[in-house]
Parts: structure tokens; sequence; C-alpha cells
């Protein structure tokens, strides 16, 4: 059964394939989205018979390691395409090939008329082939193919309408094509992975191998905890992470990436690839265990990163820009449950994540069609009635991550935030749940301003409910968005946070490594959990209350603190940094220093100096040889004169 | 068929000699000639693949003929798994030279092919030779036709291109070939010894030369490869060759004379001179990590395509040089497979760029944008070629840095930190590649010159193709290359270690190579 695994990747390879060679030549948009889409399915059905027969399985034999083939050896360096297939790779399969076979299908309606719909499967399917090898990779260089290309991926697909003029909201306004998002995209990423690189190196030197396996069963042995190595390995691994999940200080990427067709949002910048950062802490979480200067970074990161983000999204008008900055607020909590030691709360937060964010984008892109790619939520208002289920599942998904229970998102989040008040420390709580108060706020501006209140477009649009193709996976994710959090219903709740324990001996080696949290009282999480609700709720009624009631408040807020709104507004200007202090710089020394100063002047003007000075002298040497018989009499009379003085006067 | 080795290196040539009968006017017949002599020969260089035994490190397909007595110089040549590569790689690249130029050569037709053919004789003898004074033969001898495919066939500015290129080239090898007639002396002071030039008895020798003058030696050789690799700072004749060489003449340029400068570091410098080797190693390499980043930016600011390709070179040979001083296996694995890497990618690059400059006539990055519009499948190849330079895994190019990479950054021989700046080489490739694609690419079309351009011709995909095959093959499968050269490797690191006597500084390093687990 498990042998199978390698068909869950190469399915969607074949798919990549079949669309990608021969794509134009079928002229068929049905044909390509059924490929497209039927291959994800299939890896979908085959990764779903693997988990139910894990599931009857014992638990000691739940974790299998099935090997491809020898990728490179070389040394003593020897790399298997292999994959681990185990609680937590299955789970991951199943979130990216399940929810990727929903946003395949919307694919279907979302992309319909463009000229290029084959390649937009074809990089979808390429998109899922790296994602699974990123999950299911049993050692660290495989995990890193995965890793670089679905950044490729990425690249291919934000700028998938390479020609079209984008909105940074900031930087070169006006003149900023989707390319410049995407090259962005895989720059900032590529920085992030310099970290991986250079761990992967520290971890080969230190433990003679780069499959999992190997390293975690000997870190204990070979590590002792707090050790200056393994904080360097584990740090710069978070440093990839901070790329890939856009963590601060790499976020800026993300924001830029919703220059992409909204499905590629939903898929890559929300459901999967964003939170392979998060996957990675968590398979490594033996050596972060051992790392606990590490885990306290990454909690601190996580945690600003939620606040800081939270805020950019409360003034952004563009409403895949409002999901945006949720996504790497959301991003952050999953970092902060990692990080106080809650491996399975932060894995759980991203099934959940997956299924509401992904709704989110999918309703956004229905929207966005709806109103003839407007984005701009100030233009829209009163969408409600005439995009029903749209609108629902929509709000579903509001509910979901603005933390109201029971839907999914109350029980992840809460499960984070109760590991950060019991693991971590009351800040730590304290910022999450302001943060938890901001989320449903700035989601519940967007739905209001949406999908309520008064109609702000223009008579020449004609919003309509978006096709069966893409209602239908809106239906299927927001019941995912209500029942998904079921899995983790905690113990105080009647529930057996089921998902906790199928993960525990995932994070058994880790767990021995971590202060377990002394018997905590039921009434304390009852007032967390009180209090988490409470933030949603008053999150929601302040959102509502300024954009549909109070309006003019909303517009007086915005103009008496204007410093503050333009500084959101703005980004904290990050770009805008980052520019001035990196980019401008690198360029403008490279150009007139290095090239037209060191390169052409200093160094090829000593080789040309250097051949200039030998026809020089060349040329003075010459006139000895001029062929002139009177000049050579005339040097040998003079040399005889001069040595028979010598002679004489000795 | 026992000599196969010396009808491999000879075919062109012994064509090329058939080609001077030819009339000038029969272009076509020229041409289609050219390509059939060079495909001749690269399957039957197969044989050599075929028939090589990669469990040995000795050399094989050996063919030893007295060639000068009164010197004690021969005919010898043979390969071990180093030159088995570099040997495919002349031979697989010089069709694609060949037909890369079918459309754009069109005066001198005859000499031009010939010239071609000259050099693949002259290349594959300097991969194969292993005596030292048939090396510098064929060494020299191959500038001849690389200075007249530059001087004749090039650019505006040919003449002073192929001059320096002439020039700097022999100013290095003239040392050289001091040290080689030093090292046969040299052997005749040896108690029962002559002169000699035979590679394999130098090597026994070559190690027990006096330290002081065992560094001057090394510095003879290594001054000359360095030149040719280019490593930093002798790097500047490499741009203006580039400029001005016809597509064929960087593709060989590139994808093979570059790997020349590299395989005599590998060959002779190191296993000559391993205690010379250990002293000079950490200056060596610092030039390659310098050669890595500032490579890698000045490309990144290049107005004109090839220029960047070529700079992009400077880079890349870096890590070359990088990965086969760190002394390990996995660094020289990853020197040696990235060298074929180079030649592949970057062979590909100037394909590329010849083609844009067949249409246009130009080659700045500003007079292009939006390609993808009209050239849909260029945009394709152009995409997969620069992901495999940026060393994407999954395409060649990561093989060769991965392991170069780890190979250095597990060395004793050097501390990490050359590892670690020169891995930032690889977030550099991404900037300046794909700006340059994203410019010439993406976007609207902005010149109305570019509207009409078309798309690949069959021949032009019929050049490229065969290249992305190996792309995408030693990036997936890396194996059938990685095991030709892993003996040879092996035995290039256990001689060094046995050589490196404890009396030498530095010599605490080489002790520690093997870190105890």
């Amino acid at each position: 059964m498990y042998n199978l695994v390698s068909y869950i990747t190469l399915l969607p390879l074949l798919g990549f394939l079949i669309n990608g060679l021969f794509g134009k030549k079928l002229h068929s948009e049905r044909l390509s989205g059924l490929i497209g889409s039927g291959v994800i399915g299939a890896s979908f059905t085959i990764a779903a018979m693997m988990f139910l027969e894990m599931l009857r399985t014992p638990v000691e034999d739940r974790s299998h390691v099935i090997t491809v083939f020898n990728w490179m050896s070389a040394g003593s360096l020897s790399i298997n395409v292999a994959y681990q297939v185990d609680q937590l790779s299955i789970l991951m399969t199943l979130i990216v090939t399940g929810v990727g076979f929903l946003i395949h299908v919307y694919s279907i309606g979302y992309m319909h008329g463009d000229p290029a719909f084959w390649r937009f499967f074809a990089y979808l399917n390429l998109f899922i082939f790296m994602m699974l090898n990123l999950v299911l990779a049993n050692n660290f260089l495989l995990m890193f193919l995965g890793w670089e290309g679905v950044g490729l991926c990425s690249y291919l697909l934000i700028g998938f309408w390479h020609d079209k003029k984008f909105d940074t909201g900031g930087y070169k306004t006006g003149s900023a094509t989707t390319s410049d998002a995407a090259k962005k995209a895989f720059v900032v990423n590529r920085i992030g992975d310099f970290g991986f690189l250079i761990a992967m190196f520290l971890i080969f030197n230190l433990f003679g191998s780069l499959t999992f396996e190997d390293v975690f069963s000997r870190a204990s042995a070979l590590v002792t905890a707090g050790d200056k190595t393994i904080f360097w390995i584990t740090l710069l691994l978070f440093v990839g992470a901070t790329g890939k999940s856009a963590q601060i200080p790499l976020f800026v990427w993300l924001p830029d990436a919703m220059a992409g067709p909204t499905p590629v949002s939903a898929l890559i910048h929300a459901a999967t690839m964003v939170t392979a950062g998060v996957y990675m802490v968590a398979r490594c979480s033996i050596l972060y265990a051992l790392a606990p200067a590490t885990m306290e970074i990454v909690a601190i990161i996580g945690v600003a990163t939620a606040l800081f983000a939270a805020t950019m999204g409360l003034v952004q008008n563009d409403i895949k820009k409002v999901l945006a900055y949720s996504t790497i607020s959301q991003l952050g909590y999953m970092f902060l449950g990692l990080g106080v030691g809650g491996f399975a709360s932060g894995i759980f937060h991203v099934m959940t994540h997956a299924f509401f964010k992904a709704l989110l984008f999918l309703g956004a892109g229905a929207v966005i069609h709806a109103m003839h790619e407007e984005q701009d939520i100030q233009n829209m208002g009163g969408l409600k009635s005439k995009m029903p289920t749209t609108y629902k599942t929509f709000l579903v998904a509001a509910l979901a991550i603005a933390g109201i229970p029971p839907l999914s998102g109350f029980f992840s989040k809460d499960e984070i935030l109760f590991r950060a008040f019991t693991q971590g420390s009351v800040v730590f709580w304290l910022i999450g749940w302001v943060t938890a108060g901001l989320t449903a706020f700035y989601m519940f501006r967007l739905v209001s301003l949406t999908f309520e209140g008064e109609e702000r477009w223009g008579h020449d649009k004609h919003p309509h409910e978006a096709p069966r193709v893409m209602t239908v996976p809106l239906i299927v994710l927001a019941v995912l968005s209500i029942v998904g959090g079921l899995v983790g219903i905690p113990v105080s709740l009647g529930g057996g946070n089921a998902i906790e324990h199928w993960l525990e001996p995932v994070f058994e080696r880790a767990q021995t490594h971590l202060s377990t949290a002394t018997e905590i009282s039921s009434s304390l999480e009852y007032i967390l959990m009180a209090a988490s609700v409470i933030a949603g709720i008053a999150g929601i009624y302040l959102a509502r209350l300024l954009y549909l009631k109070r309006t003019e408040v909303a517009t007086k807020l915005s103009t008496s603190f204007k410093g503050i709104y333009r500084l959101l507004w703005n980004k904290y200007y990050v770009d805008e940094v980052y520019d001035v202090t990196v980019v401008t710089p690198t360029v403008k020394i490279s150009d007139k220093l290095l090239w037209k100063g060191v390169d052409v002047n200093v160094i090829d003007g000593m080789v040309n100096v250097t051949a200039k000075l030998t026809a020089g002298a060349s040329g003075w040497l010459r006139r000895i040889q001029g062929g002139v018989a009177q000049g050579y009499a005339l040097a040998f009379v003079v040399g005889v004169i001069v040595i028979l003085g010598i002679l004489i006067l000795r | 068929m026992s000599n196969i080795l010396t009808y491999v290196i000879f075919l062109p040539l012994v064509g090329s000699a058939l080609l001077l009968f030819a009339g000038g006017e029969w272009k076509t017949a020229i041409k289609t000639a050219g390509l059939a002599i060079s495909l001749l020969t690269f399957f039957l260089s197969l044989f050599l693949y075929f028939g090589f035994d990669p469990t040995k490190s000795d050399m094989q397909f050996t063919h030893k003929v007295m060639w000068i007595p009164a010197f004690n110089v021969s005919y010898n040549v043979g390969i071990d798994g180093l030159s088995l590569l570099l040997a495919l790689l002349t031979t697989f690249l010089t069709p694609i030279a060949m037909l890369s130029s079918w459309a754009s050569i069109e005066k001198r037709v005859k000499e031009y092919t010939i010239m071609l053919l000259l050099l693949e004789t002259g290349m594959l003898g300097v991969f194969c030779s292993l005596d030292m004074f048939l090396f510098y033969i064929f060494w020299e001898a191959m500038l001849i036709p690389m200075y007249f495919i530059i001087g004749i066939w090039g650019g505006q500015n040919r003449i002073y291109a192929a001059i320096k290129f002439f020039l700097y080239t022999m100013f290095g090898s003239l040392l050289m070939l001091v040290a080689i007639i030093w090292l046969g002396y040299y052997a005749s002071t040896q108690p029962n010894g002559r002169f000699t030039t035979d590679l394999l008895q130098l090597y026994a020798i070559g190690p027990s030369v006096p330290l002081a003058i065992q560094t001057w030696m090394f510095l003879a050789f290594a001054l000359s490869f360095a030149i040719k690799v280019p490593l930093f700072p002798f790097h500047t004749w490499l741009p203006d060759a580039h400029v001005e060489a016809p597509t064929a003449g960087s593709v060989i340029l590139a994808g093979v004379l570059l790997k020349m400068g590299t395989y005599g570091l590998l060959r002779f410098c190191i296993p000559l001179f391993p205690q010379a080797t250990v002293i000079f190693l950490p200056y060596i390499s610092a030039l390659a990590v310098i050669g890595i980043i500032y490579g890698a930016l000045v490309s990144m600011v290049q107005t004109d395509i090839k220029k960047l390709v070529a700079y992009s070179s400077v880079s890349h040979l870096g890590f070359v040089v990088l990965g086969i001083f760190a002394l390990t296996e996995e660094g020289i694995q990853g020197a040696i497979i990235q060298m074929v890497n180079h030649g592949l990618s970057t062979g590909a690059l100037f394909l590329i760029v010849g083609m844009l400059y067949d249409r246009r006539h130009t080659r700045m990055i500003d007079e292009f944008g939006g390609l993808a519009k009209v050239m849909p499948l260029f945009a394709t190849f152009f995409m997969i070629v620069s992901l495999s330079s940026i060393g994407l895994p999954g395409l060649n190019g990561f093989v060769g840095e991965f392991l170069i990479l780890l190979g250095a950054f597990h060395s004793v021989m050097m501390s990490h930190w050359f590892a670690i700046f020169a891995a930032t080489g690889v977030i550099l490739a991404a900037v300046y590649l794909l700006w340059m694609y994203q410019r010439v690419i993406f976007g609207k079309i902005t010149n109305p010159v570019n509207q009409g351009l078309a798309d690949l011709s069959p021949r032009e995909i019929a050049v490229l193709v065969p290249v992305l095959v190996f792309i995408v093959w030693i990036g997936v499968y890396p194996g059938t290359f990685l095991k030709q050269s892993a003996s040879t490797t092996q035995h290039i690191v256990s001689t060094v270690r046995s050589e490196v006597k404890p009396s030498l500084p530095f010599a605490h390093r080489v002790e520690l190579t093997q870190p105890a687990r």
C-alpha cells in the first residue's frame, strides 16, 4: 500500500508533462482542465486510501520510508529520492492534494477563456508535484528540491499574466508589472534558501548525513541542548522558513504575490506553499527542541509578525491585499505555536487555515470576476444579494478565521493561544489575543464593505453568481471550515484532541526535551477561551459598527490619526527601506564601482598598459635592427672603441 | 579498435584535411560534411563511454608510441574519468556549434568549418594527452583556430579581442613550458633517471621536488591555468573574446576552452605538486570566492546580454575552482560535474543569445522586451536554460553547485566562510539572470521591430533539444556521470593526502580531513 506513494507524486508530474508538452495542441479547455484536476484527484484518492490504511495499523507501524532511486552520491554523501510516509506527511499530503484538487476544479471556471489555459494547469500540476516532494521527502535535499521547486512555480504563476500592470501600493508606483512581483518573490525566497543551504552543510558536518531519520535519531546523542552548532542549524533553517512562510524580515514578497491569478493566491500563497516553513520546523522538531534559544526566536518572530501584519491589514483597500496580510499574520500564529513547543497546534492551524483561507481567496476571486477585475473594496458593497452562495461561504470563512466557536479556526487558534500562555509567556498570549481581535475586525471590515451596505459600483457592472464549477468548491471548503476543527476539540471541552494524539509519535523525540506543561486547571482554559471569543466578537461588532452604521466615524478616525494611518497604508515603508539600503546600493556599486571602475579601468587597464608598455619598449628596441647598414657599422665601431677603451684603461 | 582514442582525437583533423580539397563555393556541402564529421566523432566517442571501466582509477584506452627518442618524448594518450567526461563534452558540443552557425556564417564557410574541426582535435588532444610535451603542443595549437574564429568571423572589435585572447593565454603558457622542461630535467637528476615528459612517471617524481622549487613550479602551472579558467583577476580577456566571437566560437570557448584551465589544475597542479597545493590553497580559493561574487555583481549590471553571460562564467567557474581546492571527494566530484554543467548551460545561453542576434543584430537588453508574445517556444527554452544556470534543484546546475559548496564547507582545508560567501552567489545568480530574462521576455512589446520576430526554426530546436536533454538528465540522475569520475576523484584526493608531509606548513589541516563521527 505504502509503495503507492510514488504515484501520489508521479501523477501530478504526468499531468504537468501532458499539459506542458501537448496542452496547446489539445485546443480544449475541457480536456486540459480534466487532465489537470483529474491527476490531483487521483493523487488525493491514493493519499486518502493510505491514510485509512494507516488508521487501521498500530501506532508503532505507521512510519514508512519508500526509496525510489539514488539521486546523487559523492564521497560520503548519498542522497536518495525517498519518501517518508508518516502521520505528519500524510496529513500534509491530504491537505495539499485535497485543497489543491478543489482549487484546480475552481480554476476550470476561473481561467475560462484564457489563451494559455493549458499552461496554467501545467504550472499548477508542477506546483503540486513539487509541494508533495517537499512534504514527503525523507531527507533535507529532496525537501530542498520541493522547496525551491514550489518557489519556481510561484514565480511562474505570479507572473502568469506577465504584461499586466500591477499596483504595488508603494515602490515603483505605476510602472510595476506582475513580472516584477514574480521576480521579487523568487529573489526574496532565495535569500531564505541561502539559510537553508548553509544549515544543510552544518547538518552534514555534524551528523554525516542529510536523511531525516539519521539526523533526528542521532540528535539527542550527538548534541547537548543549547549547543552553538545546533543553534545555528535551527536558526538558519528558520531563515529559510521566514522566506517561504513570509515572516519578518522576509515577508515583503507575499503582498506583491497577489499580482498572480486568484486561484494561485489561494493554492500557493494561502493554503499550501507558505505553510512549508511551518511544516519544516515541525519536521525538525527534535532539532528545535535542542535549541531553546531558537525556539524563543521563532516564537518572538511569529507573534511579532502576527501583530505587525494584522495592523497593515486594517487599512488595505484591495480585497486580495487584506487577505495577504491576513495570511502573513496567521502564519505568524503558527510559528508562535511552534516556538512555544506546541508543534501539533501549529500543524493543526496549518490545516484549518488551509480550509478557510483558500475559501476566502476563492470567494474573493468570484467577486473579482463578477466585478470585472475590480479589486478595490471601496468600489464594491451590497454584493450579498447578487452572489448569495459566495457571500454565505465567505461569511463562514470569515467567522472561522475570527475564531467564533464552533468553527474550525476557533479550535486551532485557541490551542495556539493556550500553548502561548502556558508554555510561553503572558506577553505572547496578550499580543496573540490583541491580534485575534484585529483579525476579526479587518475580516468583517472586508465582509461589510464587499457584501453589505450600499452598492458603490457603476451601472456598467452586472455582478452575478459564479458558475457551479466555482461555487461547488466554495461549498465544500465552507463545510470543511465548519467541521475541520472537530478533530482538535480539547479535552476540557469533552473532545479527544484527536489531531494531537495522531501527531504525537512524530513529535515524541522533541517532547522529551521540552518542559511538559504542568497540570493546568480547566478553569484557566475556559477563561482563555472566553477571552478569545470576546476578542473575536468585539472585533466583528466594531467593524460592522464602523463600516455599516457609523461610516462617518471611520472616515474621521482615518483623518484624525493621519500619521498612523499613512504609516500603515504605506506598510511601515519596509519596501522603501529595503530599496534604499540594499537594492539601490548593490546595483549602483556593481555598476559604477565594480564594473566601470575596478573591472574596466583598474584590472583591464593594467592589462592594456602592460601591452602598451611592451609595444612601446619594442618600438624603441626595434630601431636597433632598423636594417640600415650604416647604423650597424656605427654601432660596431662604437662597440670596438668602448671595449678597447675598457681594456686599455683597466 | 584498440587505438580508438587516437581515432577519436584525429578524426576531425583528417576531416578538415579532406575539406581542404573542397571548392569554396560548395557551402551547403561543406557545412553538411563538417556536421557529419563532428557527428561521426561524437558517435565514435560513445565507444569510449561504453568501454570505460569506472571502477578503475588508472588511465584507459592508452596508446603510446615513441616520438622523439632523443628527449624521451612519446605520443601518449589515455583517459580517466575526468578526461572521459570532458572529451565527451567536447565531441557533444562541436556538432551543436557547427549546426548553430548554419545560417549565420556566410563568408569563408570552408575555412570556418576547417577551423572548428581543427579546434576539436586540439581540445580532445588537451584532455587526452599523457605526455606533457604532447599536451603543450595541443594546448598551444588549439589557440590558433580560436584566434582565427574570433579574428575573422567576429564582431566589430574582433582584432583587438583576438589578439588579447591569444597573447594573454600565450603569456601564461610560456611559464608552463619552462616548468615542464625543468620537471623533465629534474627527472633526469633522479637515480637512474633520464629526461622525461611522461606524465605518469612525473606523477611519481613531482611530489619529491623540494618545496621551495615546488612552489615556483606550482605557480607557473597555476598562472597559466588561472588565465584560462579565468580566475579573478585574470578574466578581462573573456568578456572581450565572447562579445566579439561568433556564436559557435562563444559556445566552444565557454563550453570547452575554459574547462582546460580547471582540467589543468586537477590534472597537473594538484597531483604533481601536492605540498605546494596545500600552501596556495587558501589564496586560490579566496580568488575563486571573490570571482563568484564579483562576477555575479558585474554580470547583474551589464546591458549587453552576451557580456552578461560572459561575466556569469567568471562566477560559475569560481565555483569549480573552489570545489577543486576543497580537496574533498564531494567538492571535486561537484567541480567535475559542474565543468560539464557549465559547458551545457552557458553553451546553451550563448546559443540563445546567438538566436536573438541572428534576428535583430543587436544584443542590448533594452532593445528587447515582451518576446514571450511572439516567440513562446524560445521563451520556454530560454527559461529552462536560465533556471539551469541559476542552479534550480532538479536541473543540472544544482547538482554541481551543491556538491561543491558542501565539499568546501566539509573541507578542513579551508574556513567555513569560503562556502558561506560562495553560497551568496546562488542568490545573485537568480538576480542577474531573472532580471535579464524579465527585461527580454516579459512585459509588453515596446519596440515595434520585435513584433515580427519568428519563433524557433526546426534547426534551432534541433540545436537546443539535445542540450536540454542533458540539463534535465544530470539534474535528475547525475549518477550516470558522477560514477564515471568517482574513482579518479578518490585517487586525486588520496594522492594529496598521502603526499603531504607533517613538516609542511598547514599540514595539520590535512590530517583532520576525515572528521570523526
